[in-house]
C-alpha cells in the first residue's frame, strides 16, 4: 500500500482528525498550487529518476526556502531511498519525498508538538521578531485553550509598540480572557511579574505571556528577554513551561539565525509557523528541524480563530500533497476496475 | 550560524585561478556556481539567480583581468556591479502631486511594517520635503491598528484620520482625501490592512481605493527577512493593484535582504525607502551599492579591493617579484611596498578585511603599530644610496650615523636589518618552493614579521 493511502486510511473514521486533515488542505491550497504542481509536473514531464530528476527537485525545494544544507542532505538520502528501493517510475518517487518530509519532522519523538501542560498553573512565553503575528496567535491559542476547558490570562508584555497592549486587550475580550497589562513603556518584567502572581492568586491553568517583537542581533533586546525568562521562572519554578517562538513562513533563511539565537536566549521549546495560507511554503522550518531539533508544534492556515492547528507532520504533509494522492487513487481505482 | 560570504565561497577557486591573465568560460562556471549558492542563501529567488548568473557569466567571459585584480577578485568586481545596476537604475524622487492633496497609498502582506512605515515616512516627507502629512487608518480589521496609528500619530504630533472600525476602508479613505482638501494638509497617508496577495476580496478593496484618486505613489511594504516567496508576493501587488515603488523594513536586522533584488528584478520598480530601526527617523534612502555588497555578505572585501585598486600597481608588483627572485631586492624596494600598504589604509583594519581573517585567532585584538612603521621608514632614509642596494657594507660606524639620523637607537637599526636579511632568506625559498608547484606567490610576505 501507498504512503498516501496509509495516511489516508489512517485519519478516515475519525471525525475529529478528518475535519483538521480538512483544515490543512484548505489551509495549504496555495502552498500546494506552487508546491506540490511543480513536483507534480517534474513527475509527469521525467519518466526516469536520473539526475536532472533530481536536479529538477533540489530547485523545487530550493524554492521552498529549505535552504542549501538540508536540500543537499536530503537529495542524498533521496538518492539513496531511491536506489535502496530501487524506485525507477517517477511516479512512485512522490510517496518517498514525503515519506522522508514527514521523518524529518517527526525526527522520532512521538507527541513532542503537544503542550507541555502541567499540574497547577502552566506559563507560555511566546517570543519572535517584529510582525510574525506573536500577538494574534496568543489569541487564537487562547481561545483554543478556552475551548478545552482550561482557565486562561494573558500578559501584555509587549509595551513598546504602539497599539500592542490594546490588540492584546481585544483578543482577550473576543476570547473571554482575562490581560492583565500596564501602560505602553512600563517595564515588561514588571508586568510579567505582576501577571504571574495573579495568575497563581486567581488559581488560572494557563497564562499566555506576549512579548514585543525584537530583532535578533539587537543585544539590549534579547537580554530584556532573558530578564523576562529569569523573572517568570524565579516565581514560578520551571516555567515558563514552553516558549514558543513565532516564525512567519515567508521568512527565507534567515529564520534560522532566528531561532537559533531565541533558542539561545530562552531556550525555545517550540516553533509557531504562522501565515502559511499564503503562497510561502515554510520550508525553512525543515531545516531548523533538522538542525536546531525544535519541533514545530503549531501552524496558522488561516485568519480564523480556529484556524491555528497543533501541527502533524502527516496531515501537513498530506495536505502538500494532496492532490498527488488523488491522482494515485485514481490510478489505483483505474487498474481495480480492469 | 552566519552564513559564508561570497568572498570567502570564492577563496578556495580563486586561489586555484589565480595570476591567469584571462578569465576563461570554465573558471567563470566554477565561481558562478558559488555566486549562485551565495545569492540563494541570501534568499533571492532561484528564477532571478538563475537569470542574474546567466547575465553576469556572458559579461565576465573573456574579460581582461585588471592589472590590480586576481580574476576571482574580478569576477566578484563584475557581479557587484551588476548586482548594484540592476538595484538601483533611475533614482525617482517621490512624487507630489500638482493637484492638492498628493495620495500615498501603503500596501503589503500583514506584518510588514505598514503601520510604523507610515508614521516613518510621515515624519520624512514633513521634515525633509516640508510637508504637511494626514496619517489615515484604513486597517479596520487588525485588532488595534487604527490606536497604533493614533499613537504614533501623537508621537509625532500629526493629525490622524480615523473613523473607527464600522465604515468600509474605502469609505473612510474618501472621506479622509475630502479632510484633507478641507484642513489644506498636502499629503494623504494611507495605512491599508495587510493581506495576502492571494486574498480576492481583499486586493479588490485596494482597488477601489486606488480607484478614489489616482495616487501619486502606491509603495509595496515588505519585511527584508522574506524569502523565495518575495516574488509571488510582489508580483501579486504590482499586477493588482500597481505599485510604483518599494520600502524594505527591518533591515536592520541581520538578514541578507536578497528579497530585494527579487522583487527589483520581477517589478522593475525601484526600492525607494529602508526601514533602519524602530525609531520614527529610522527611516533611510536605499543605497542599491550597500545592498548588493550585503546580499553577497561581503562588503569590506569590496572595498578593500576598491582600495586596491586604486592604491597598488600591479606592474610595480611584477617587477618587485622579480627582484625577490634574483635577491636584487633593496631597501628602496622595501620602502615603495611599504608605502603601496600605507596607501590602502591603516594595516590592522586592512587586516581584518582579508577574507578568512575573521578566522584567525586573536587577529580581533591585533594592533599594528603604526609609529613602528615610521620608525623603519626612518631608518631607511637615513641610509646613503649605496647603503639601501648592498645592505652588507653597512658597519658599525654605519650604525651609529643611521641611528642618530632617523632618530632611533643601534638595536632598532638591527633589527631592522636581520628582518630584512630575513625576509629575503625567506622570499629567496618561497619564490623556490611556489615555482616548482607553478603557483605564484603572495604580495607581501614577511612584512608582518616587522612589524610584531
Amino acid at each position: 500500500m501507498s504512503f498516501f493511502k496509509k495516511l489516508k486510511e489512517k485519519f478516515a473514521g475519525n471525525a475529529e482528525a478528518e475535519e483538521s486533515t480538512e483544515k490543512y488542505k484548505e489551509g495549504l491550497a496555495k502552498t500546494r498550487t506552487g508546491f506540490t504542481s511543480k513536483i507534480n509536473d517534474l513527475v509527469a514531464k521525467y519518466r526516469k529518476v536520473d539526475e536532472d530528476f533530481f536536479e529538477e527537485l533540489e530547485e523545487i525545494l530550493l524554492q521552498a526556502d529549505v535552504g542549501f544544507e538540508t536540500v543537499l542532505e536530503l537529495m542524498d538520502d533521496l538518492r539513496f531511498e531511491v536506489q535502496r528501493k530501487n524506485v525507477k517510475d517517477t511516479s512512485n518517487v512522490q510517496s518517498v519525498i514525503s515519506e522522508k518530509l514527514v521523518e524529518i519532522y517527526q525526527a522520532g519523538e512521538a507527541e513532542i508538538n503537544e503542550i507541555n501542560f502541567v499540574e497547577g498553573l502552566t506559563v507560555i512565553l511566546m517570543v519572535g521578531v517584529n510582525g510574525v503575528g506573536k500577538t494574534t496567535t496568543i489569541g487564537k491559542l487562547a481561545h483554543r485553550f478556552k475551548n478545552e476547558g482550561k482557565t486562561v490570562m494573558l500578559a501584555a508584555g509587549d509595551t513598546f509598540r504602539a497599539g500592542a497592549i490594546e490588540q492584546l486587550d481585544v483578543w482577550g475580550q473576543r476570547v473571554g480572557v482575562d490581560v492583565i497589562k500596564q501602560s505602553e513603556g512600563s517595564d515588561p518584567a514588571a508586568v510579567m511579574y505582576d501577571a504571574v502572581r495573579s495568575a497563581k492568586s486567581r488559581g488560572v491553568d494557563v497564562l499566555i505571556c506576549d512579548t514585543a517583537g525584537r530583532l535578533q542581533n539587537k543585544v539590549n533586546l534579547m537580554n530584556e528577554l532573558q530578564k523576562v525568562h529569569r523573572v517568570i521562572s524565579r516565581e514560578v519554578p520551571g516555567a515558563p513551561h514552553e516558549v514558543l517562538l513565532a516564525l512567519d513562513a515567508t521568512t527565507g533563511q534567515n529564520a534560522m539565525i532566528q531561532a537559533q539565537t531565541f533558542k539561545e536566549v530562552t531556550d525555545v521549546t517550540g516553533i509557531v509557523l504562522t501565515k502559511l495560507d499564503g503562497t510561502a511554503k515554510g520550508g525553512i522550518v525543515l531545516a531548523i528541524r533538522n538542525k536546531l531539533k525544535i519541533p514545530v508544534k503549531y501552524v496558522g492556515l488561516g485568519e480564523k480563530l480556529d484556524d491555528l492547528q497543533p501541527f502533524d507532520a502527516q496531515k501537513y504533509v498530506y495536505g502538500l500533497f494532496a492532490e498527488g494522492l488523488d491522482k494515485e487513487q485514481q490510478l489505483e481505482d483505474a487498474q481495480t476496475d480492469k | 550560524m552566519a552564513f559564508e560570504g561570497l568572498s570567502e565561497r570564492l577563496q578556495g577557486t580563486m586561489t586555484k585561478i589565480k595570476g591567469k591573465g584571462k578569465v576563461n568560460e570554465a573558471d567563470v562556471k566554477e565561481m558562478m556556481r558559488e555566486v549562485r549558492f551565495a545569492l540563494i542563501e541570501a534568499d533571492v529567488n532561484l528564477k532571478v539567480v538563475k537569470e542574474f548568473v546567466k547575465k553576469v557569466s556572458e559579461r565576465a567571459v573573456g574579460e581582461d583581468v585588471m592589472e590590480s585584480l586576481t580574476p576571482g577578485q574580478q569576477v566578484v568586481k563584475i557581479v557587484k556591479d551588476e548586482l548594484t545596476e540592476l538595484m538601483g537604475g533611475e533614482e525617482r524622487k517621490i512624487e507630489f502631486s500638482t493637484k492638492q492633496p498628493t495620495v500615498i497609498m501603503m500596501v503589503g502582506l500583514q506584518g510588514a511594517g505598514k503601520t510604523t512605515t507610515t508614521g516613518k515616512l510621515a515624519n520624512l516627507l514633513r521634515r525633509k520635503h516640508n510637508r504637511k502629512p494626514l496619517l489615515v487608518a484604513a486597517d479596520v480589521y487588525r485588532p488595534a491598528a487604527i490606536q497604533q496609528l493614533e499613537t504614533i500619530g501623537k508621537q509625532l504630533s500629526l493629525p490622524v484620520f480615523s473613523k473607527g472600525t464600522e465604515l468600509s476602508p474605502v469609505e473612510i479613505a474618501r472621506q479622509a482625501i475630502e479632510h484633507a482638501k478641507t484642513e489644506h494638509l498636502d499629503t494623504v497617508i494611507i495605512d491599508t490592512a495587510g493581506r495576502l496577495h492571494v486574498d480576492e476580496a481583499l486586493m479588490q478593496e485596494l482597488k477601489d481605493i486606488r480607484a478614489l484618486k489616482e495616487p501619486d505613489e502606491i509603495f509595496l511594504v515588505v519585511d527584508a527577512m522574506t524569502g523565495q516567496d518575495a516574488v509571488n508576493v510582489a508580483q501579486n501587488f504590482d499586477e493588482a493593484v500597481g505599485i510604483s515603488g518599494v520600502v524594505l523594513t527591518k533591515l536592520d536586522g541581520d538578514t541578507r535582504g536578497g528579497a530585494a533584488l527579487s522583487i527589483r528584478s520581477v517589478t522593475q520598480k525601484p526600492i525607494k525607502f529602508v526601514g533602519m530601526g524602530e525609531k520614527m527617523d529610522a527611516l533611510e534612502a536605499f543605497h542599491p551599492e550597500r545592498m548588493a555588497s550585503r546580499i553577497l555578505g561581503m562588503g569590506d572585501m569590496l572595498s578593500l579591493i576598491e582600495k586596491a585598486q586604486s592604491s597598488v600597481d600591479e606592474t610595480k608588483a611584477k617587477e618587485l617579484e622579480e627582484k625577490f627572485r634574483t635577491s636584487t631586492f633593496t631597501f628602496d624596494d622595501f620602502l615603495e611596498q611599504m608605502s603601496q600598504v600605507k596607501q590602502m589604509g591603516p594595516l590592522d583594519e586592512i587586516l581584518k578585511m582579508l577574507p578568512g581573517a575573521n578566522k584567525i585567532k586573536g587577529l580581533e585584538n591585533a594592533k599594528v603599530d603604526e609609529s613602528q612603521m615610521d620608525r623603519v621608514e626612518a631608518i631607511i632614509y637615513s641610509m646613503t644610496t649605496k647603503e639601501k642596494t648592498t645592505p652588507e657594507i653597512i658597519n658599525a660606524n654605519r650604525k651609529k650615523r643611521i641611528a642618530k639620523g632617523s632618530g632611533t637607537s643601534i638595536q632598532d637599526v638591527n633589527r631592522l636589518l636581520k628582518q630584512f636579511e630575513d625576509m629575503k632568506k625567506m622570499m629567496k625559498q618561497m619564490s623556490g618552493m611556489t615555482n616548482k608547484k607553478g603557483k605564484k606567490k603572495m604580495g607581501m610576505p614577511g612584512l608582518d614579521s616587522l612589524f610584531k
